[in-house]
This record gives C-alpha cells, sequence and structure tokens, in this order.
C-alpha cells in the first residue's frame, strides 16, 4: 500500500449509474431474488419464533417470537449486504469484468465502489424492511416507533456492505467469502443478541460483543419495535456510522491497490 | 476542434516493483491517422494504453490527451475517448440493445439520445436482426462487432484498440478491418496495438515498434521495410534446408536467419538463389517481398515471449 491509495475520495454523481445499472439487473429477477432474500430469515422467525417459543415464557419482557422479530430484521440486512457486496461485486470486477468496462469510461474507481456501497445498502433495505413488514402484519410490532428501524436498516446495511467490499478487495475467489460468513458473520448471527438477550453470555463475550456491529443494530432496532427510544441511541448510531465509514475507506484503498496498478 | 495532436506522450516512464514495463516512451498521434503500437507480448502496449486512459498513474513524464492533461483530468479525456478492450467485457447481465444503452448512461448521455444512435450502431455492427438477443448467445466475432459499436456510443474523437481481432477468424476480422476503415474516413483518430503486422500493414499510416518498454522504430510500414530490411525473401523449409544454407545459400544473400527448418534469406537480388533452388529440386521455397513482420522479427529477435 501507498500513500496515494489512502488519497480521500473524489465521488460524482455518476455514481449513480452504476447503482441503476445493478437495478436493472435486479428487476429481472425481482420476484425470485425477493423470495429468496424472505425465505431464509422467515424460517428463524416462524421456526425458532413459533417452535422454540412455545418453550420459553417470555424473553426480554415479550414473546419470544415478539423478540425474535427485531434480530431477524437485522440479521437479513445483514445477511443481504453481505452476499451482495462479496459474491455479486466480485463477479461484476472479477469475473465478468465490468468495472473494467465502466473504468473506460468517465467514471473513477470512487465512482463504481460508491455505487455498489449504496447498491448492496439498497438491497439489504429491501429485505431487511420487507420482514419488518411481514412481522408487523403478523402483529409482531407493537410500536408505531417502528418506523424509525427503516432508516436504521439503510445504515446497517451500508456498514455490512462496506465490510463486505474489503473482503471483495482482498478475494482471489469466490471461496475465500467462506473464511469471512465463518469467522464473522455466523459469530455474529450467535453473539449479538439477535437469538438471546446478550445479558446471556459471559461478561467477557458481552465486551466482545460490544464492538460488533449487528449488536448496535439489534441493541436500538428492538427497543424501538417495542415504542422504546434507548438513551444508548446515539452510541449505536455512530459505531453503525463509524463501521459503514471506515470500512468503505479501507475497502477503497484496498481495491485501488488491486485495481490501479 | 483544434488541429493540436489528439494525444501526446513524453518521457513516459511506468515501473511495478523492480520491473520497468515502459521506459521513456515518446509519441505523439496526428489527428485522423491510424497509430499502430505493435510489440511482443509484454512489450508495455497494454500498460501505455492504461497511462493514456489515466487508469494508472506514469511515474514520470506527461500525457496529453485531447487536451486535457493526464491522469489529471482524465475523466474529461474519457469522455470523448472510446476503447475497445483486449479481453471482451460486455455485460452479461443484458441483451445488446441494453448493453449499449447502459454504457452511453455512463457519459451522462440522455436515454433519448442513446436510443436515438442505437439503431445506427447496430447497423455498424452489423446486429440489427439481433438487438435483443442475450451477450451469450453471441459468436466471438458478433461480440467484438459490440464491443467496438459500444466504443462508439459517445461519438469519440480518439479510439483505443487493444489488440481488437485477437482470437478471430479471417472473415471477422476483415470485418472489424473493413470498420475500422470506416471510421478512418469519418475522420476519427485511431490507437491500435496488435501484434498481427498484417494488420498494422493494412491499417496503420504509422506504427511504433516497442519492446521492453521503449519504441525501438517508428514511421510508416513501407519506410520501415525500406529503412530496416532488404527488400525481397526466399523462405526455404525442409530439413536439408539448413545444410543447404551452410554450404550455397548464406554466400548468395545479404542475411540469413533460422528457425528450426526454415531458412529466411534476405537479399535485393533474388535471382541466383532462386535459380540454384530451382536446379536442386529436393528444397521447397517461397519468394515474396519483405513485410513488417520482417522488420519486426528483425528488431525484436526471434526468440519466444512468454
Amino acid at each position: 500500500m501507498t500513500r496515494k491509495h489512502w488519497n480521500l475520495p473524489q465521488f460524482s454523481m455518476r455514481f449513480a449509474h452504476i447503482w441503476r445499472r445493478n437495478l436493472l439487473v435486479w428487476r429481472k429477477l425481482a420476484i425470485p431474488s425477493m423470495l429468496g432474500n424472505l425465505a431464509d430469515p422467515l424460517l428463524y422467525l416462524f421456526g425458532l419464533g413459533y417452535g422454540l417459543g412455545r418453550m420459553l415464557d417470555d424473553v426480554g419482557g415479550m414473546s419470544y417470537i415478539g423478540f425474535l422479530a427485531a434480530g431477524i430484521v437485522c440479521s437479513s440486512t445483514m445477511m443481504s449486504a453481505s452476499f451482495e457486496a462479496m459474491y455479486s461485486a466480485f463477479s461484476r470486477m472479477h469475473v465478468q469484468k465490468t468495472w473494467e468496462a465502466i473504468l473506460n469510461a468517465p467514471l473513477t474507481l470512487d465512482d463504481v465502489m460508491l455505487g455498489e456501497l449504496v447498491w448492496a445498502a439498497s438491497k439489504s433495505f429491501l429485505s431487511g424492511t420487507a420482514v419488518l413488514i411481514v412481522a408487523t402484519a403478523l402483529g409482531l410490532v407493537p410500536s408505531p416507533l417502528a418506523i424509525a428501524v427503516v432508516p436504521l436498516i439503510f445504515l446497517t446495511g451500508l456498514a455490512f456492505a462496506g465490510l463486505g467490499l474489503i473482503m471483495t478487495a482482498l478475494s482471489p475467489s469466490y471461496d475465500f467469502f467462506m473464511y469471512y460468513f465463518t469467522l464473522c458473520v455466523t459469530p455474529m448471527m450467535l453473539l449479538c443478541g439477535v437469538f438471546f438477550p446478550l445479558t446471556e453470555l459471559p461478561p467477557a463475550a458481552q465486551a466482545f460483543a460490544q464492538m460488533l456491529p449487528l449488536t448496535h443494530a439489534v441493541g436500538l432496532a428492538r427497543p424501538l419495535v417495542n415504542g422504546e427510544v434507548p438513551p444508548s441511541w446515539p452510541l449505536h448510531i455512530a459505531v453503525l456510522a463509524v463501521y459503514a465509514v471506515g470500512s468503505f475507506y479501507i475497502a477503497l484503498a484496498l481495491t485501488r491497490r488491486r485495481l490501479l496498478q | 476542434m483544434s488541429a493540436a495532436a489528439p494525444l501526446t506522450a513524453t518521457g513516459l516512464r511506468k515501473s511495478y516493483g523492480a520491473n520497468e514495463v515502459v521506459c521513456g516512451l515518446d509519441f505523439a498521434l496526428q489527428r485522423g491517422e491510424c497509430f499502430g503500437l505493435l510489440g511482443p507480448n509484454g512489450a508495455g502496449k497494454t500498460t501505455t494504453l492504461r497511462l493514456c486512459l489515466g487508469l494508472t498513474d506514469p511515474d514520470s513524464g506527461t500525457i496529453t490527451t485531447l487536451a486535457k492533461p493526464v491522469p489529471a483530468q482524465a475523466r474529461e479525456a474519457r469522455q470523448r475517448i472510446g476503447v475497445v478492450p483486449q479481453f471482451d467485457n460486455l455485460d452479461p447481465d443484458f441483451t445488446i440493445r441494453e448493453n449499449l444503452l447502459i454504457f452511453g448512461r455512463y457519459f451522462d448521455i440522455p436515454d433519448q439520445q442513446i436510443r436515438a444512435r442505437i439503431p445506427d450502431l447496430l447497423e455498424f455492427a452489423g446486429l440489427s436482426a439481433r438487438a435483443d438477443a442475450r451477450i451469450q448467445t453471441l459468436s466471438g466475432g458478433m461480440k467484438r462487432r459490440l464491443t467496438l459499436a459500444r466504443a462508439l456510443i459517445n461519438d469519440p474523437e480518439l479510439i483505443f484498440l487493444d489488440e481488437p481481432t485477437t482470437g478471430l477468424d479471417p472473415q471477422a476480422r476483415h470485418v472489424i478491418w473493413e470498420r475500422l476503415r470506416n471510421l478512418l474516413k469519418q475522420g476519427k483518430t485511431l490507437l491500435l496495438t496488435t501484434h498481427f503486422m498484417e494488420e498494422a500493414e493494412r491499417l496503420c499510416s504509422r506504427v511504433a515498434i516497442m519492446d521492453h518498454g521503449r519504441i525501438i522504430a517508428e514511421g510508416a510500414p513501407d519506410a520501415l521495410i525500406v529503412q530496416h530490411i532488404e527488400p525481397q525473401v526466399v523462405e526455404v523449409y525442409g530439413e536439408d534446408a539448413p545444410a543447404w544454407a551452410e554450404h550455397h545459400g548464406r554466400a548468395m544473400t545479404e542475411r540469413c536467419e533460422t528457425t528450426g527448418e526454415t531458412i529466411f534469406c534476405y537479399t535485393h537480388d533474388p535471382a541466383p538463389l532462386i535459380a540454384d533452388l530451382d536446379a536442386r529440386n529436393g528444397l521447397r521455397y517461397l519468394h515474396r517481398r519483405a513485410s513488417l513482420e520482417d522488420v519486426f522479427l528483425k528488431l525484436t529477435g526471434r526468440e519466444l515471449r512468454d
């Protein structure tokens, strides 16, 4: 890495063309894609919520499925942003050479990366929001304050899209992404309060979990769904924002090193 | 437009680690010409194109593309450049028509204007009947033609072509050449890299032969042949050829080169050679005029480049 790779990004509005391109591809497969994105989180929600929920009286003062709903909204956002920023972006960068063609036009790598970041966050926004809507339809969302979860989903998507783009910048092949899923995504699913309250973890694990972005997404989404604004909300927003901006900056520097030789 | 050179590069250098790939290049394109950058694999041709597009920064030297300093204003320069890359990178998620539309948007051209241009571009590429076909269903030649049409979406003044006919069959290659001549007639400037000397001879008004990051010869193809090489070539084939060259051929020719069992005899007067070969009737031979390829091989050597 040289200092030039770390130059501050210079964006143009042309990043929107990248976003639009990806939207056009998505539209061709929108229905199967949405169903695919919804099936997995809803299986967790119903399978665990009803199955496991029958054995539990209440969790954190609510039904287990009600507890689970906000967690699944956040985890499905994480999953969807990660997949898009890794497998799909890697296809466009490395396999199809779509970025290479775009860079011959008057766009810069900074534009391409911003377009991909916002696109991955947008796609995960659709997944997270769809789960939230289904949960609302099932009566699992008691408070109208849940509307504040909608922008939170987008911010969460940005944070995980940025992290995914770091992996993409480093990846020699699709197989590489399994490390990230095994070492980062799955532990976050289990440690960040999606399935059970953080307080059930040993103190060291709790402290570790506080450093992970998903903890802060769930930590804010769950109270909001139940009509409370937690006093720690600025911290949650700040952590997610730092993850989004920081990871994107690192991803950009690594991608510049990879492609602008 | 001004009469200034569409592209000038001076003192261009670029290293990767300890390996200097471009070592002090100077060249300038004239408006409306096809300029060929020739060289064996690894000569630095593609790196030179990337430098001129502002996709990589030179270690030193200056580039002015369409009156814009590159890389500082590469984005503005690329607005009026078309690029045909070495490897197809058409968008496989889209049809032919969508590929052109999406690519046009990257230049901020309004959809309406792009749609108005598409029929002409499809006509140019000979793909009018396949406008809604997916990319995967196209032959190699069709993909290249579409890539060329895509490079014209912004009506560029300057077009970069990186080995545009590599991997094509002769029919497809001739179609591409005909299209490129067509573009020259329209007054476009072309920068072509190739290692097909025939392609360079047919299309280029001037060529620069590159090796190891340097330009080692530059000029019109005919002039380079006159300047660097004897005008007539007799190629002699077969297992007896090296022995013949040793005992008879070498004495009758100005310069002899050997590749395996083929002897290349370069000379101003081929008559004695041919008389000798005819008298022996055991040896096969071919008499022809010297070509750019002979110049290229003389200057860059006959060893393999990997």
